[in-house]
């Protein structure tokens, strides 16, 4: 099997504007939903409680919730989790009072609700409110990390254009997985923040793949001028690029077919990131480098340059 | 040629061999086991308790599947849990024939079933975190600035008491936030003070300050002595909370300090989180104080008092039965002094009561008070989170010597012995608050392990499926390279009992999915070797060594992704990068030097190779020709 037969170079330079247009747009809109509709934070990162219970027979939800409204628990969000016997307790944050109670005040309010119909308690979080913003500042302060990391070792490895064009590319990844928690209003929850770290780590990788042919080329092939070197960069490096996401999203796709509730953000941050992770780290990279002004000269061993000083 | 020297086929076998090692524990599963250990630290874990617990199980018809001892515990194996809880019950029966006083915690805990040789080389399962096999989870934040205050209080209490001695007269002892001051008629005492605190209580600095007629010596606590203040208040929570938790009977718990001022409790199999809860979250301190009498009895002042406004140096309370109540703001003695707490019963009354024993300075100071103050009333306070209530406020009749105090006073039996618990438990140096907790029933935690296991075979095998289509021969080397990859993973983790999370699993997963990477990479320029058309064995060469270099870039950006991870990640994340990181590094072994390993066993001696099984490689040159 051989599904790339590609005779010529594709000349994906001649259309890199109308990708970068596409990507802005993309990115803006991104931009748009997360200014507008805002990130659903878990748990984990707002502070509050939050129950899992299991019942024999599905309970009625609203009349659970007004249950817990009547007990004093001021907006419960009550919502069914997988299946209609599961249900999903959040509780904000009690301004005053004893947080650390709140679970088991939420347990007896459930179980005077319906006696014949006892719930099961699954899982409880809690989080108070100073480890919910630490958590915030951690996870901001590991995408900084990660960027400063790879522009350093890129611009070491590579050249300084490779390294921010790479990061742009990518870090406009995150925005729109981002966008999309936001469009959709899915939960944000540290295992996608986690995913998103990793899809940062996984896509810039991509990048590095083609900027290594970039490098390749200009050192073989001296007749090409740069658009035809990104070309032909791309070009040799797009079979790999597909099969080797095409594997990775299997694996992908399994964990959101198997992994359950528990996985499925996760999974599907992932997802996002993967699909546009090629199309960013490839079609923006590459022209983001291009533009920046990269030439077959910074690739080329430094003529030593012999000081002659003048002997008197 | 591509052969290998013999060293690095010898590494790979080794390798691979300690790799399926380490690895061949997490087959056998767990059997159900019951675990001894002393709750108290004069009761020691020795062979004759190991006969003891032989002997229980014998004649209690028990059939037990194996004793081990080790230097804390003592653990007994079974075939089923019902025997398991059948043999905890016949043990508990044998060990602690008193129920109130138990000397030995006997829990319920899992033995991994592997073989014993492969235990004597330290190969065991992974070490599941709490969301694969259900407990609970809390995360404690101590309150310092409650230490401090604490050590200040009874610093004051100390100066007072060596003033005394010296005979010192001064016009009152303060705490004003952080800082104690001292006020003196005269300056000749305030600097003769200044001498005898400057040695006997080195870690405070002193200062003079004059204040309308009065001449003040303000002392705060030096930073280096704040500082050992916080480790000390952090281990003394740490070993309090050791023993609370030895009283839970849990098997393996983890408390551990994290960060500057974090305690995280991990109770795996403990469902009833309410009690957890209360035992580690009630933070329980004695305290005895002296009763202002002469106030109490105001009518006055007592209802000025109830609205919040008690008489300066003393504070307001309520006795069990509501009775108002002023006490003295200056404490006499702590709960620090304390080395025993017994629920009984009061020997004339026969009221339920709790029984004290103070240590030898304790048994002093409480000798001195009472000597001191007879006719007058003193209060026994318990303070928990930082809300005083008075148990009971007996009036002294004579002098009390010896250390021995009891407290009694409308108490339930049930109360006299969960006071007694938790004073018994040790008071905590400094208050804590709970700031996390996740608590995971077994049945979700046995669910997430089918989950993460079935997400990464289905999708192992999808990409196995794939590969082995599109590549043939590279790819089935491709799949045992991942194959080993997972080997590695499971060895390593196993061999470091990392703790093994959901995320985890799920990091397991999609590292395999990214480690593909690397074999696409090499698979496509050994295929592209050959179509520019360079012989077999040349494009083996190649390829390997031109994918090298990308390889290694590519895993070095995901790996700072990972570190990055692991520096600022907690709690699920870390596990997530914990297995990212030696993901990355397994994979860079096993689908560089593994895979060529492979390849070059089975093509690496051919020297009239023509052709590889790499699937079809199309070239645009032939397909013009034809």
């Amino acid at each position: 099997m051989e599904f790339f037969r590609i005779r010529k170079d594709i000349p994906f330079m001649r259309h890199a504007l109308v990708f970068n247009v596409i990507s802005l747009i993309t990115f803006l809109l991104a931009v748009f939903f997360l200014a507008h509709k805002g990130l659903h934070f878990s748990v984990e990162f707002t502070g509050g409680t939050l129950m899992e219970v299991r019942y024999p027979q599905a309970p009625n939800l609203d009349s659970l919730r007004k249950k817990l409204e009547s007990d004093g628990f001021s907006d419960p969000q009550v919502q069914n989790f997988g299946s209609s016997t599961d249900v999903l307790i959040r509780v904000p944050l009690a301004k005053d009072g004893d947080s650390n109670k709140v679970s088991a005040h939420v347990l007896t309010s459930l179980q005077a609700v319906d006696s014949a119909n006892p719930p099961e308690l699954k899982r409880v979080e809690f989080v108070g409110p100073q480890v919910g913003k630490e958590l915030a500042s951690d996870g901001a302060m590991a995408l900084l990390l990660v960027v400063i990391g790879i522009v350093v070792y890129l611009a070491i490895r590579f050249e300084w254009r490779f390294a921010v064009s790479a990061v742009i590319a990518n870090l406009h990844d995150v925005i729109i997985i981002l966008g999309c928690f936001a469009l959709f209003q899915w939960e944000f929850s540290l295992p996608v923040l986690a995913a998103i770290l990793a899809v940062l780590g996984y896509s810039v990788n991509e990048s590095v793949v083609v900027f290594d042919r970039v490098r390749e080329t200009f050192k073989k092939q001296k007749k090409m001028s740069t658009p035809e070197v990104l070309d032909h960069a791309i070009t040799s490096t797009i079979s790999r690029t597909i099969i080797t996401h095409g594997c990775t999203q299997m694996m992908v796709t399994s964990m959101l077919i198997f992994g359950g509730v528990a996985l499925h953000y996760f999974a599907l941050a992932l997802t996002i990131g993967i699909c546009f992770g090629i199309y960013s780290s490839v079609l923006v990279a590459s022209p983001l480098v291009m533009w920046l002004g990269v030439s077959r000269e910074q690739f080329l061993p430094k003529p030593k340059v012999e000081k002659q000083e003048a002997v008197v | 040629m591509n052969r290998y020297p013999l060293w690095k086929n010898i590494l790979v076998v080794v390798a691979l061999v300690l790799g399926l090692l380490y690895t061949l524990p997490n087959f056998f599963g767990e059997s159900p086991a019951v675990q001894v250990s002393s709750v108290k630290a004069t009761v020691k874990v020795d062979p004759s308790l190991l006969g003891r617990v032989e002997d229980t199980l014998q004649a209690a018809g028990i059939a037990h599947q194996g004793l081990y001892a080790d230097q804390n515990s003592i653990r007994v194996r079974f075939d089923s849990t019902d025997t398991q809880l059948k043999a905890k019950d016949a043990i508990e029966k044998n060990l602690n024939p008193v129920a109130d006083d138990a000397s030995y915690s006997v829990a319920l805990n899992l033995l991994p079933s592997s073989p014993q040789w492969l235990t004597s080389i330290h190969a065991l399962p992974m070490y599941l975190g709490l969301d694969l096999r259900g407990g609970v989870h809390f995360l404690l934040q101590v309150d310092m600035k409650g230490a401090l205050t604490k050590r200040l209080d009874s610093m004051a209490a100390d100066i007072r008491t060596l003033l005394r001695d010296k005979n010192l007269r001064h016009a009152g002892i303060a705490r004003d936030g952080n800082t104690l001051s001292i006020r003196f008629r005269d300056t000749e005492t305030r600097d003769r003070v200044k001498n005898v605190l400057g040695t006997s209580m080195p870690e405070l600095t002193l200062a003079e300050q004059a204040d309308g007629a009065d001449f003040k010596l303000v002392a705060t606590l030096k930073p280096e002595a704040q500082q050992k203040l916080q480790g000390d208040s952090i281990k003394q929570n740490i070993s309090t909370l050791h023993n609370r938790i030895n009283e839970l009977g849990v098997a393996e718990p983890v408390i551990q300090q994290q960060g500057a001022d974090r305690i995280v409790v991990q109770l795996p199999g403990v469902q009833d989180t309410a009690k957890a809860k209360d035992i580690l979250g009630r933070t329980a301190t004695l305290e005895i104080r002296m009763v202002d009498d002469e106030n109490s009895q105001n009518p006055a002042v007592m209802e000025q008092a109830a609205n919040g406004q008690p008489p300066a140096g003393t504070e307001y309370y309520t006795e069990r039965g509501g009775h108002g109540l002023l006490v003295r703001k200056q404490v006499v003695l702590t709960g620090d002094r304390l080395t025993d707490a017994q629920p009984g019963f009061d020997g004339q009354t026969h009221e339920p009561a709790v029984h004290l024993t103070l240590d030898s300075a304790g048994a002093r100071i409480f000798k001195d008070i009472t000597r001191e103050n007879v006719g007058k009333r003193m209060a026994i306070l318990l303070i928990e989170k930082g809300k005083g209530e008075v148990v009971t406020a007996p009036r002294i009749n004579t002098e009390i010597g010896g250390g021995r105090v009891q407290i009694s006073g409308r108490m339930s039996t049930q109360e006299a012995s969960d006071v007694a618990l938790l004073l018994r438990a040790g008071s905590l140096a400094a208050p804590m608050d709970i700031v996390e907790e996740r608590t995971i029933g077994p049945s979700l935690g046995a669910d997430n392990i089918s989950k993460g296991f079935h997400s990464t075979l289905w999708g192992f095998t999808a990409i196995a499926v794939f590969m082995i289509a599109y590549y043939l021969l590279f790819g089935v080397v491709s799949v045992v390279a991942l194959s080993a990859n997972l080997l590695f993973l499971v060895a390593l983790l196993s061999l470091m009992q990392a703790t093994l999370t959901l995320p985890g699993i799920a990091a397991i997963a999609l590292t395999l999915g990214m480690a593909i990477d690397a074999n696409v990479l090499i698979n496509e320029r050994v295929r592209e070797e050959l179509r520019v058309g360079n012989t077999p064995q040349a494009a083996i060469t190649a390829g390997y060594e031109r994918a090298w270099a990308t390889i290694l870039d590519s895993n070095v950006t995901t790996l700072i992704a990972g570190i990055a991870l692991l520096i600022f990640g907690s709690g699920p994340v870390r596990g997530f990068a914990v297995v990212h990181c030696l993901g990355i590094l397994t994979s860079l072994f096993s689908s560089v030097v593994v895979s060529r390993a492979v390849i070059n066993l089975i093509y690496g001696r051919r020297k009239k190779l023509t052709a590889l099984s790499i699937g079809q490689v199309w070239k645009p040159d032939s397909a013009v020709a034809k």
